[in-house]
């Protein structure tokens, strides 16, 4: 054994430069992290971002290493980890922030982005928004979608109706990149799922154990919130905005999409970009898993009857084996 | 080759009340994991949202039929001339192969009377899954010897009200779930 | 050992059958009567967890093909409709993808167990390669499957290991479009695919009923690795570990459900949510957990050919155990120096697993070449010398002396 344990504590100490690597990008950016969200809506709520000469007094870039070159790595920054109501054994939707969420996205990103895998009749689910029959069929109606070819083999738009899927604002990939700069934006239907925090091993053991699958919102939220002025000695490409948080850049083709009070909210809720990026990175996670709610519901049912199971099977098999020298 | 031998290895044969409780749990969870695996050949959502279509009918004249698709079946809408409304009335229920309407907006003992068939005042308009109650075949509009249908398969003769007069057919073609939402526009399912 | 039975059904109907095909009796000596070692321990409950696995991937795997279109197209709308509308479809495909990731675990801790107790040792050395050529069926099932979803990883996954086969010399191209049915992964190759992925399973069943063939000819191994002596050392399978293997399958059920109810996309990687894209390649190309260490053997080798040869070569290795390992003695119960290299073999499998999953720069690759080096060194070097030059602790003369001393320790 003490063969086994010198072997392995020496492999142990090999290893552990490549875990501080993993270790050490959350640790450099935290401090980061904490003074980015209060700066962030302060360099959000311009309009056009200014020029890259321009010093904010966000005490980001400052509490980071000072970049003077390029950043090689991205995401720069990794995503602060939210609160979300539907985290954890017991989550659950907000039907209240999911029916925001799609006010949300129907207001500002369905100008850009599809979400082809969500029929209106999803918008009345229970576990999600939840709307009644009939706001279902008004929102529906709301919109025109391309039905055909008519007799005349002709195809034409006409009012949605609740089995249809949500029309994309552009008719294919080739014009969703020429009317953004050359980047369509992506599909949003399980863009939740799509995206994720990379956290190192061992985060990922914790994970295991804290049911940590809210990688996605995190990640959206962040990068909703992210937009800044590049830190001095960072520049982005024209027509481009940085967000520190971005998965492949320093910066996005997609311009900061919120400011305070861009969408009107009914229910009371605040309007501030922080309270856009929530509502709406928890309808995104809605969207990608509809069936989170009775996911995790069946999934309570289930162990507990495993649990059951199991501890009648522990007794019937020492009652089986007791007779028996084993 | 060894079989086992019960002086050394007693049968642990006792019906107490642990096996009952573990042999009833192992039932319970056979049946909860068995439901999903055959429900998820039932139709699934998509399908069912399908299962209404709005038709507009405010081109069809009198003597016109329209032939919609609805749940991968062919409906007819038709708006019967006099002619046909007066043949569909004449007949007794005693003439009648089938004397149940059919009609699923009707309880199911309703009788094949025109009224019954037909839309509740808007008697010429006749809404019907065209499909012959036979072997499934679609029969042809306004021919036959009763001017209703006539299924080319196997001869079934329908009149003016859909309802089987000869031939091999047993039941009248079914009238499906509709209404009028506005003048113009049928939704059916 | 299960020869002609001498058993016979009461029931008529049943004694008619079992004249004309004696199904009846098979069952029984084979699985009811059949004496097996009474010492066993909890890592001889994988098996059956195995076989219970098979049948679930199986089963849900037959349903989700109810539903599936494999079509480059359209096969991500299908999954997502699966996902959305079928009812309980969410269901069917996370016990798939899952199912997939728990049946890799329980193999490898199947081969872990037959490592560390020497199940391979004569007379039961092809029962040992019938099971190396079940996990080469299973790696191949799996791999054919992960690319049906026609997500990015799908797609730059099948490219990457259909790429391996250019590695071949002369026809190495050929063979490669032969493989993609093109000249690169595209719909053909999701077509064909598909089709293997639901031929495969029936093969791996096929191998499995030979498997416990093979294994019923001298019967099972035991921890202590003395061979049964006499009906004192054995217990009848049924009901003993009939319901043993069941009490192992619902812990095992427990971690099954954690993962599908819970943290369905925790094994899995977010960029397979994306569509396929073949003219934009993902920043890290990722193969799923359970290949991860053959993925860091192929990359550890600067050579495109040999790294290729590692790959396959780390796989069928394994084959060779049975003449690779010298050691007179069965089980590293009584080994007490191989069984230290044992654990350093795990540590070294843990840790290939590691360094599959980050990017193969600086010092994930030096570690990467000095664990694949242990990795082979293990089975050609250690097992040949540690079995030749170890002295192994004093055997127990039978199974029922075993448990009768460790009863009596423990008393």
């Amino acid at each position: 054994m003490k063969l086994a344990a010198t072997i392995f504590t020496a492999a142990a100490l090999c290893a552990l430069p490549a875990l501080a690597q993993d270790a050490a990008a959350p640790a450099a950016s935290a401090p980061a992290d904490q003074a980015a969200p209060a700066a962030a809506p302060a360099a959000t709520q311009q309009a056009v971002p200014p020029p890259a000469t321009e010093q904010t007094t966000t005490a980001a870039p400052a509490a980071s290493a000072p970049q003077v070159s390029q950043p090689t790595e991205f995401p720069i920054k990794k995503p602060g980890l939210q609160k979300w109501s539907f985290a954890g054994p017991f989550g659950r939707f907000d039907t209240a922030q999911l029916q925001r969420g799609y006010q949300v996205y129907k207001e500002v990103c369905s100008n850009c982005h599809s979400m082809k895998y969500m029929a209106f009749r999803n918008l009345g689910q229970e576990g999600g928004p939840h709307f009644a029959a009939d706001e279902v069929a008004a929102l529906a109606a709301s919109v025109q979608v391309t039905d055909g070819p008519n007799d005349a083999g002709d195809m034409f738009q006409r009012p949605g109706k609740p089995s249809d899927h949500f029309p994309s604002p552009f008719a294919d990939t080739q014009a969703a990149a020429a009317a953004n700069g050359g980047a369509p934006p992506p599909d949003l239907s399980v863009m939740a799922k799509a995206r994720g925090v990379e956290r190192g091993v061992l985060w990922a053991v914790v994970d295991f154990f804290t049911q940590y699958q809210e990688g996605g919102p995190d990640y959206i939220h962040a990068l909703l919130t992210g937009f800044q002025d590049p830190p001095a000695g960072v520049t982005v490409p024209e027509g481009t905005y940085y967000n520190p948080y971005f998965l492949n850049a320093a910066s996005t083709h997609m311009p900061p999409p919120f400011k305070d009070g861009l969408v009107a909210y009914t229910d009371g809720a605040p309007q501030t970009i922080d309270q856009y990026a929530r509502d709406v990175s928890s309808f995104l996670m809605w969207t990608a898993e509809p069936h989170l709610v009775e996911r995790k519901r069946i999934g309570f049912e289930v162990i507990i009857f495993l649990v059951v199971f199991a501890g009648l099977m522990y007794f019937t098999k020492k009652r089986v084996w007791e007779k028996v020298a084993h | 080759m060894a079989s086992s031998d019960t002086a050394d290895h007693p049968e642990p044969t006792r019906r107490d009340f642990l096996y009952i409780a573990t042999g009833g749990v192992v039932v319970v969870g056979a049946a909860l994991i068995a439901w999903p695996l055959i429900d998820q050949m039932n139709p699934d959502a998509a399908a069912l949202a399908l299962a209404q279509v709005d038709v507009d009918v405010s081109s069809v004249k009198p003597g016109e039929s329209l032939i919609v698709k609805w749940r991968g079946k062919p409906v007819v809408v038709r708006q019967r001339t006099d002619k046909e409304i007066t043949e569909a009335k004449a007949v007794n229920l005693s003439e009648l192969r089938d004397q149940n309407a059919r009609n699923a907006n009707l309880p199911d003992s309703a009788t094949a009377t025109d009224a019954n068939r037909s839309t509740p005042g808007k008697e010429a308009w006749f809404v019907m899954i065209q499909i012959c109650t036979h072997l499934g075949c679609v029969p042809l509009g306004q021919q036959g010897n009763y001017d209703g249908w006539f299924c080319p398969c196997h001869g079934s003769q329908y009149d003016t009200a859909g309802r089987i007069r000869q031939g091999p057919a047993p039941q009248n073609m079914a009238i499906p779930l509709y209404k009028f939402t506005s003048d113009t526009t049928i939704r059916i399912g | 050992m299960a020869g002609t039975s001498s058993y016979q059904p009461t029931n008529p109907v049943a004694k008619w059958i079992e004249v004309r095909l004696p199904i009846f009796g098979f069952i029984h000596s084979s699985f009811v009567a059949f004496p097996t070692p009474r010492n066993l321990n909890y890592w001889w409950n994988f098996g059956a967890i195995l076989t219970f696995m098979l049948g679930a991937q199986i089963v849900t795997g037959i349903i989700l093909a109810m539903h599936y279109t494999p079509n480059a197209d359209l096969a991500m709308s299908s999954v997502e409709s699966i996902m959305r509308d079928v009812n309980y479809g969410w269901l069917m495909r996370y016990l798939h993808s899952n199912g997939a990731s728990l049946f890799f675990f329980a193999v490898y801790v199947h081969i872990l167990r037959g490592l560390y107790y020497g199940s391979y040792k004569e007379p039961r050395e092809i029962l040992w390669i019938l099971g190396v050529i079940i996990f080469l069926l299973m790696i191949a099932a799996a791999f054919m499957g992960y690319v049906l979803p026609w997500g990015q990883m799908s797609f730059w996954g099948a490219t990457v290991i259909t790429n391996l086969f250019t590695a071949i010399p002369l026809v190495g191209n050929s063979v490669t479009t032969w493989l993609w049915g093109g000249f690169s992964v595209d719909n053909p190759t999701l077509n064909r695919f598909y089709s293997l992925h639901y031929l495969l399973p029936f093969m791996i069943a096929g191998v499995v009923a030979l498997h416990i063939w093979a294994l019923h000819v001298p019967g099972n191994g035991n921890p202590v690795g003395v061979d049964v002596k006499s009906s004192q050392d054995t217990v009848p399978f049924h009901p003993y570990y009939t319901i043993k293997d069941v009490f192992g399958l619902s812990v095992f059920l427990i971690l099954f459900a954690w993962l599908v109810f819970y943290i369905p996309n925790y094994l899995g990687d977010p960029d397979n949510y994306v569509a396929a894209n073949p003219l934009q390649t993902p920043a890290h190309i990722v193969p799923e957990w359970y290949l991860l260490p053959f993925y860091a053997i192929l990359r550890a080798i600067p050579n495109k050919l040999v790294g290729v040869l590692a790959l396959f070569g780390a796989i069928a290795i394994v084959a060779f155990v049975p003449w690779l390992d010298t050691s007179r003695v069965r089980s590293s119960t009584f080994r007490p120096i191989y069984r230290q290299f044992f654990w350093i073999f795990v540590i070294t499998g843990l840790g290939l697993g590691y360094l599959g999953s980050q990017p193969p720069e600086g010092g994930y690759v030096i570690a990467a070449r000095i664990l694949t080096i242990y990795y082979f060194a293990h089975f050609l070097i250690v097992m040949p010398v540690v079995g030749l030059l170890e002295r192994p602790k004093p055997l127990p003369t039978s199974i029922t002396e075993a448990v009768l001393a460790k009863n009596a320790a423990k008393a």
